[in-house]
């Protein structure tokens, strides 16, 4: 199972890495949301699928679930979706002044 | 009493969300986060100062005990870090007091302020490794806002390429932290460090690609070359107040934690680790001042010059010395003073000629004479002339490198600091020497007067921090000591 992840994770970096180096605004931003959903499976991943009760007192049983990174995943995401909601706008607003959505043509002139 | 640590950062975030529903009464605003910053310089160095005499003040949040909960950890680095932080925050706010556009100031200029503050002091005490993720976030999106706030076309276009940037690093802390959950299974500081110090050293070598994964992530954050080219375009789009506010506190953000994890957690490896620092350390400084000797705008040159002094803070982690830690302590300290004095005064000049552009501007000695002496004495302090703080911190730095026989970097060192006068020398003349170009009737309607207010008190620190050096070294030496031991640290937190 933590194989399968793993290559899931680095299909999902790799994806966005392309994504990152095109030069269209909202595939950048794409990029970064697939790369922070790749971070969080991979923060999955690494604390171990382990297979065990929910880590409460009632429950009488031999081996519980590590509760820790889900909290910090949760955490992880809702930070990645302000950003995310803040970037939007952010290009959606650069496209508005700028008239255009390649990066290409936002690079600036050198003597500025 | 030790929740006395928890306050610098719940008082701006407080006093922040506060200042959202008085969006429409500038004025009040105003006074509110006047007296709020004022209260913050007197908290911090009162804590400090507690610090300094009862030893590390450690909270635990909702008393939850240490490894399972989170804690925040003052000892004296933080505590040096948090007065300094807090000193610089309030030159910045009188100066935006005297100098933002009133619609910034309606539009949530001082919610972020204080936001921002929250994360910078949160960063600073926290002992957690994912807290510290989450205050560099709160502290980033603060700085995205205060970055972009005016939406000119310059603004948007760079703010947009730093926020990219910004989001990247942060998923790599992300990463960073997976793995080493993973391997340590652990987040505390205290008890990483405890852990890794028992790690045989045959099989750290996933601890230490997990330390460069860190180096890379902070150094993304504190602008180490090579991942330092998004910061001299990203500060040179908002006002002078604001790009003052970041250029002292942000990159030194990310500088502390490099300090904070190199010496407390990643004590394995670290012939491969420190050389790895030192190296950076030389190209950042190096590179850093070629491009500030290269630009002919005042504030760009200022932005690019926050790069090059970044490398002498690193160099002292670098050489790993007590003298070594206590000179980089020292410098941080230097040039979050100075660089935001000098930037205020960008801002006083700007005001005055309306425009940044060297070429464009001279002979401003005749008309401001106050405003040309006061930038003379933190440009030289920034370039090292004694005896202001400059002189001492790259002196304690030399001496280390010399004692430890790093002689290329030292040697680099002193090349970057004449380099460094050479920048600084080259503004003072373009701007403040030659025939005035301003008409004596213009000259007296621009007059600084009140926007040299802000700037004087830093200048007056700088001198006293080069006249009391010795008092300024003992306090450093007994930091520097408690950092290079990691049991002072894992024993107060831990509590074994």
């Amino acid at each position: 199972m933590e194989i399968l992840m793993i290559l899931t994770v680095g299909v999902l970096v790799s994806v966005s890495t392309y994504l990152l180096l095109t030069k269209s605004l909202l595939r950048v931003i794409l990029g970064i949301v697939l790369l922070s959903h790749g971070a969080h499976l991979l923060f999955l991943t690494m604390a171990g699928l382990k297979e065990g009760a929910p880590p409460l007192l009632g429950e009488e049983a031999a081996s519980y679930a590590d509760p820790l990174p889900q909290a910090l995943i949760l955490t992880a995401i809702v930070i990645g979706f302000g950003v995310t909601a803040f970037l939007l706008v952010l290009a959606y607003r650069t496209y508005k002044e700028h008239k255009t959505d390649d990066l290409d043509q936002l690079r600036g002139s050198a003597d500025e | 009493m030790n929740n006395i640590v928890l306050l610098p950062v719940l008082i701006p975030f407080i006093v922040g969300v506060f200042l959202i529903l008085l969006r429409k009464q500038v004025h009040l605003q105003r006074i509110i986060s006047g007296v709020t910053a004022f209260f913050l310089v007197f908290l911090t160095v009162f804590i400090t100062y507690q610090i300094y005499q009862d030893g590390i003040i450690t909270i635990e949040l909702g008393s939850w005990e240490a490894p399972f909960g989170i804690v925040l950890v003052g000892d004296l680095f933080s505590g040096i870090m948090i007065v300094l932080a807090s000193i610089v925050a309030v030159a910045c706010l009188f100066f935006a007091f005297l100098t933002l556009h009133p619609d910034r100031e309606k539009y949530y200029f001082y919610p972020f302020y204080f936001f921002l503050l929250t994360g910078v002091n949160g960063s600073f005490l926290t002992g957690d490794i994912f807290n510290l993720f989450v205050f560099f976030e709160v502290m980033l999106i603060s700085s995205f806002v205060l970055i972009v706030m005016g939406g000119t076309k310059y603004q948007l276009r760079e703010s947009f390429k730093y926020v990219v940037i910004s989001t990247f690093g942060s998923m790599f802390f992300v990463i960073a932290v997976a793995l080493l959950y993973s391997v340590t299974g652990t987040l505390n500081f205290a008890h990483l460090a405890d852990r890794i110090s028992q790690v045989d050293s045959a099989d750290s070598g996933i601890l230490t690609v997990i330390a460069i994964l860190f180096l890379i992530v902070f150094g993304l954050k504190g602008a180490l070359v090579p991942l330092h080219f998004w910061l001299p375009n990203a500060y040179f789009g908002p006002p002078t107040a604001v790009a003052a506010l970041l250029g002292g506190l942000l990159t030194k953000v990310g500088v502390y934690s490099i300090m904070r994890t190199y010496t407390l957690i990643f004590s394995h490896n670290q012939d491969f680790t420190l050389n790895i620092i030192l190296i950076l350390a030389g190209l950042t400084m190096f590179i850093g001042v070629l491009g500030a000797v290269s630009k002919f705008d005042f504030k760009r040159i200022l932005a690019i010059h926050i790069i090059s002094q970044v490398g002498y803070m690193i160099m002292g982690l670098g050489i790993f010395t007590p003298l070594a830690i206590a000179g980089s302590i020292y410098i941080i300290a230097h040039n979050m003073i100075v660089k935001t004095a000098l930037f205020l005064f960008c801002g006083a000049t700007e005001k005055v000629t309306g425009t940044t552009n060297l070429k464009k501007m001279s002979g401003l000695l005749k008309t401001h004479p106050y405003l040309g002496w006061m930038f003379f004495i933190a440009a030289i302090s920034l370039a090292g002339i004694p005896p202001l703080s400059g002189f001492f911190s790259k002196f304690a730095l030399v001496l280390a490198g010399l004692e430890e026989q790093h002689y290329f970097i030292v040697f680099v060192s002193l090349v970057v600091g004449l380099l460094t006068l050479f920048s600084m020398v080259k503004i003072f003349m373009y701007v403040f020497w030659g025939s005035p170009s301003l008409t004596p009737e213009e000259a007296k309607k621009r007059k600084v007067g009140k926007l040299l207010l802000p700037g004087i008190p830093l200048v007056i620190i700088s001198f006293l921090m080069g006249v009391l050096a010795e008092p300024m070294f003992i306090l450093l030496f007994e930091t520097a000591e408690q950092m290079l031991d990691p049991s002072i640290y894992i024993n107060s937190v831990l509590k074994e």
